[in-house]
């Protein structure tokens, strides 16, 4: 028991690590993808440098991001077997494919295609070499899509039956695991937090660059500039209507939660008791071996409409939800409550830290809506230095506006860390679940991995995991900095067999490692 | 046959695919300190393999995935029987990955230097590891009645098991040097071919020896038929490799790593991980697969998607298709 004890520990801790890492990159992945393609597609359409300096500049961003992504990957795909055998043998049937089929359809498109578009700049036509984005954004998407289906059917189990004989979990509807509403509101909201992500991302760097242009003493070179009101602009759009859709979708993953796993969203509203028109919570404080709380500061009926859509509904507590789940599984856990003050806060948290910058988003909207953020004289050109933040005739005020920069640069981190609450939430909520009503966490660990090799790999991760985040941070601190580069759109490739007198010169390839 | 004797197949492509693709990456990697000499010609080496290392790592990607989904037993117990070498394989690779991406984008001799390290031990490190880990496979490991590894890591570090390892490390470096002589132009592609014709004649003779004493122990008549193939293969690569034949001699280097992984394969089946304690215990096609209808729904997955991953690809290398040479390397 001990030893089972300690060996689910460090396999949690090192799932949670690597998985909550990972989750940093992806969201930037996924949405800068999408939007690199806008940017590029608006260049291709309209020849305007800017664009076309904004796509490398963002380009170069997403690339450096890209290679975490993936390197942190490729541990997912192997620590179900590694540290989650018993897991792996039962659930393989169904949960292995979705993965299988995310390989097989975006990982290779991602790997391939953004290859060509790496190298492809001088070397393919300008459409194709468009085209390879879009193929790149397509599988980030793909990819998201199958491995939150995989997730999905931990969360909420369907088409499978558990086969007597064997003790597996066997799939018998495959559709059901890929199309389940659980599946398809997580996607959406996944998806959607996603560009909140990307979006605040560009605010932030955006924001850095114009704010050092419009204090620098000697004029910029042509387009930088313009290429950063247009980010700032784009980046400005995106966090608003992301930040809405994450909202709307978080309000429809809610009612599925409690609909079917009642216990997280109990837990995450520290809500003890079943109540009639249920209050939503916004402080507790509570003792949780007695099974209340001893603070509390809640809006009457609102988490009745968050679960039920109405603010009269009863929304059952975490004790009666308890003995529900007690005399449903008897006891194959010691205890089918989550840790609540983790559920209660890291709820709060994503909420909180995700809104801010939707906040954030929407003020700068309004404060740059048609050019008043340029001062009348300058309206025209794309090169003047924006005065932002300011109106036409009312200033902020230089306090006010340099808090104003400053927290569109902070604006950056916010969905980052809103991403991860909401992750340690949706995992940690489901606790002692590992696959919810069907298999507990403590039951899903390799039996054969001693202690002694979980803890050499959780700490040889967690080691490496620093050193990297330090180095990318910084190599993306280098380019943020350095803003967009002044250089020349490659030439025209007319045809894919390449420029025919060119197959030997000696021409410098524009674009290498 | 049944569905799950087409997946034993389908599996073993993807592997096959895996060491072909990543091999020779494997081997610039590896070739980045032997071959290279300066700046100029390691970036060379490093852009012929530039556009598509990520393309080809992910068969590495779709052979464990496939294997979670048709095996998930042999799944579990080989990534949690084998856990620390293949937790050393994952942190070369996660460090690979980074050291491709990251080397060339500071212009300080320190950074690029640091990681040109890191790439040649994260390349020379898995190509021997994965020779170790397969060997295993084949040899049988200690597997106990509930189907769980019950050995230590000091069990995989057997002399077979370590001679498997020096079979694909030389084998990797020969494919590496020969796609390199095959992509670029210049010194260094005379002096690619040499060194493969060298690393050539010493996989020559560790393979041989490590073919006979798999077939010895544990062969059938396709796994020697496999074998022939692989022995010709390399002889002919060699030969075409001297004649500068470059084209042939990749070609024929593909065939040689195919054949010896097909040949691996052949031998361990029916088996997909045998046990050494009780032939009893062993976890096989039939009692480590998954449902018929897992199986039937990844068919009609892998059967539309395979050919069309294989043909952008395809398409991928036919774009970079041409040599490179120090002349191409814009000035840092
Ligand atoms: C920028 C990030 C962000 C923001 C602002 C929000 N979320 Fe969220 N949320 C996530 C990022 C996220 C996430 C990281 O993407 C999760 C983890 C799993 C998932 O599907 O999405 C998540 C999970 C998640 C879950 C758990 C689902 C499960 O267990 O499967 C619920 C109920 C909500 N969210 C609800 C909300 C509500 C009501 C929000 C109010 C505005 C909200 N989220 C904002
Ligand atoms: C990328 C987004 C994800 C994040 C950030 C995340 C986060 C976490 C965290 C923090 C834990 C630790 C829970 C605890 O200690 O109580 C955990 C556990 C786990 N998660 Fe997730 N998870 C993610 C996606 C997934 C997906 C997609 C799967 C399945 C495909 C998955 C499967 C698991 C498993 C098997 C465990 C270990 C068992 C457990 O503690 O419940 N997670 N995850
Ligand atoms: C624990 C479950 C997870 C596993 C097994 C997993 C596996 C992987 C692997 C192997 C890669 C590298 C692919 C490559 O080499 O191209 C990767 C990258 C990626 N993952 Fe995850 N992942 C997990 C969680 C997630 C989640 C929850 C999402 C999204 C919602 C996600 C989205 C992505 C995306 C978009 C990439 C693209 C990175 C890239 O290629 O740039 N992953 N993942």
């Amino acid at each position: 028991m001990e030893l089972a004890l300690a060996q689910e520990t460090v396999a949690r801790w090192q799932f949670g690590i690597t998985t909550v890492y990972h989750f940093l990159f992806v969201p930037l992945t996924i949405s800068l993808a999408f939007l690199v393609a806008g940017l590029q597609t608006a260049w291709v359409r309209t020849g305007k440098d800017k664009y076309f300096k904004a796509t490398r500049f963002w380009g170069k961003l997403f690339l450096i991001n890209v290679a975490m992504g993936v390197a942190t990957g490729i541990v997912q795909e192997f620590q179900f077997g590694m540290n989650w055998s018993a897991y792996s043998k039962f659930v393989g049937d169904v949960f292995g494919a979705p993965l299988a089929m995310e390989a097989l359809l975006a990982f290779f498109f991602e790997s391939t295609f953004i290859g060509l578009w790496i190298f492809g700049w001088d070397k393919l036509p300008r459409k194709i070499h468009l085209a390879c984005i879009w193929l790149v954004a397509i599988g980030t998407f793909l990819s998201a899509y199958f491995i939150l289906a995989a997730n999905s059917w931990m969360q909420h189990p369907v088409g499978y039956e558990v086969n007597e004989v064997t003790g597996r979990a066997e799939l018998n509807d495959i559709a059901a695991v890929l199309f389940q509403k659980t599946t398809l509101v997580v996607v959406f909201h996944t998806l959607t937090a996603t560009f909140l992500t990307g979006g605040a991302f560009m605010i932030g760097i955006a924001a850095y660059q114009l704010r050092r242009a419009s204090k620098a003493t000697k004029p910029d070179t042509p387009g930088r500039i313009a290429a950063m009101r247009t980010s700032l602009r784009l980046g400005l759009v995106t966090v608003v209507i992301a930040g809405l859709g994450t909202a709307v979708s978080g309000d429809a993953l809610a009612k599925v939660m409690y609909e079917q796993q009642p216990m997280k969203m109990a837990a995450a509203e520290a809500l003890w008791e079943t109540e009639e028109s249920a209050p939503f919570s916004l402080f507790a404080y509570g003792d949780v071996d007695e099974g209340r709380n001893t603070v509390e500061v809640e809006i009457p009926g609102v988490l009745s409409y968050l679960a039920k859509g109405d603010f009269t509904s009863a929304v059952p507590g975490i004790n009666t939800v308890e003995a529900l789940e007690r005399a449903k599984y008897g006891d194959l856990a010691d205890d089918y409550k989550p840790s609540i003050p983790t559920a209660y806060w890291s709820f709060r948290w994503m909420i909180g830290f995700g809104m801010v910058s939707f906040a954030i988003g929407l003020a700068g909207l309004w404060l740059t809506r048609r050019k008043r953020w340029l001062t009348a004289d300058k309206r025209r050109g794309e090169d003047e230095i924006p005065l932002l933040m300011l109106t036409p005739n009312r200033e902020l005020g230089p306090t006010l506006n340099t808090w104003a920069w400053r927290l569109a640069v902070l604006t950056m981190g916010f969905p980052l860390v809103a991403n991860s609450f909401g992750w340690i939430f949706t995992e940690m909520g489901r606790q002692p679940w590992s696959v919810y009503g069907l298999m507990t966490t403590a039951d899903a660990v390799s039996p054969s991995v001693s202690v002694a090799e979980q803890i050499t790999s959780l700490s040889v991760f967690t080691a490496l995991y620093a050193v990297l985040a330090v180095v990318e941070v910084r190599l993306l601190v280098k380019y943020a900095k350095a803003g967009p580069v002044d250089e020349l759109p490659p030439p025209e490739v007319p045809s894919l067999r390449g420029p025919a007198a060119d197959e030997d010169t000696d021409r410098p390839m524009t674009f290498a490692y | 046959m049944e569905l799950h004797d087409a997946w034993f197949a389908l599996i073993a492509v993807l592997w096959i695919g895996y060491f072909f693709l990543e091999g020779f990456d494997f081997g610039i990697g590896i070739l980045t300190k032997l071959l290279a000499r300066g700046e100029a010609e390691r970036r060379v080496l490093i852009n012929t393999v530039g556009p598509v290392w990520d393309g080809n790592e992910v068969w590495l990607l779709t052979a464990g995935g496939a294997t979670f989904a048709a095996f998930p037993v042999w799944y579990a117990t080989l990534f949690s029987g084998f856990y620390l070498p293949l937790l050393a394989i994952l942190v070369c690779l996660i460090v690979r990955v980074v050291a491709f991406e990251y080397r060339g984008k500071r212009d300080d001799a320190q950074w690029k230097r640091n990681w040109e390290h890191a790439l040649f031990w994260t390349s020379l490190l898995p190509a021997f590891l994965w020779g170790v880990a397969f060997a295993n496979i084949v040899h049988g490991v200690k597997i106990d009645a509930e189907g769980e590894y019950a050995g230590t890591v000091l069990d995989l570090l057997n002399p077979y098991a370590l001679f498997g390892g020096l079979v694909t490390l030389t084998l990797f470096t020969f494919h590496g040097a020969v796609f390199a002589a095959l992509k670029t132009r210049g010194d260094i592609r005379d002096r690619a071919r040499t060194l493969a014709g060298r690393s050539g004649l010493a996989t020559a003779g560790l393979a041989l020896v490590f073919l006979l004493w798999t077939q010895g122990s544990g062969g059938n008549v396709r796994s020697l038929v496999a074998l022939v193939l692989t022995v010709v293969a390399l002889l002919g690569a060699l030969a075409a490799n001297q004649r500068a034949r470059e084209g042939w001699a990749f070609a024929l280097s593909g065939v040689t790593v195919a054949g010896a992984v097909a040949m691996l394969f052949l031998a361990l089946y029916p088996d997909v991980m045998p046990s050494s304690l009780n032939t009893a215990w062993s976890l096989t096609v039939s009692n480590a697969s998954s449902s018929t209808y897992t199986l039937t729904v990844m068919t009609w997955v892998a059967a539309i998607m395979t050919p069309v991953v294989l043909l952008y690809q395809g398409w991928t290398y036919w774009v970079f298709r041409k040599r490179i040479g120090v002349e191409h390397i814009p000035a840092a």
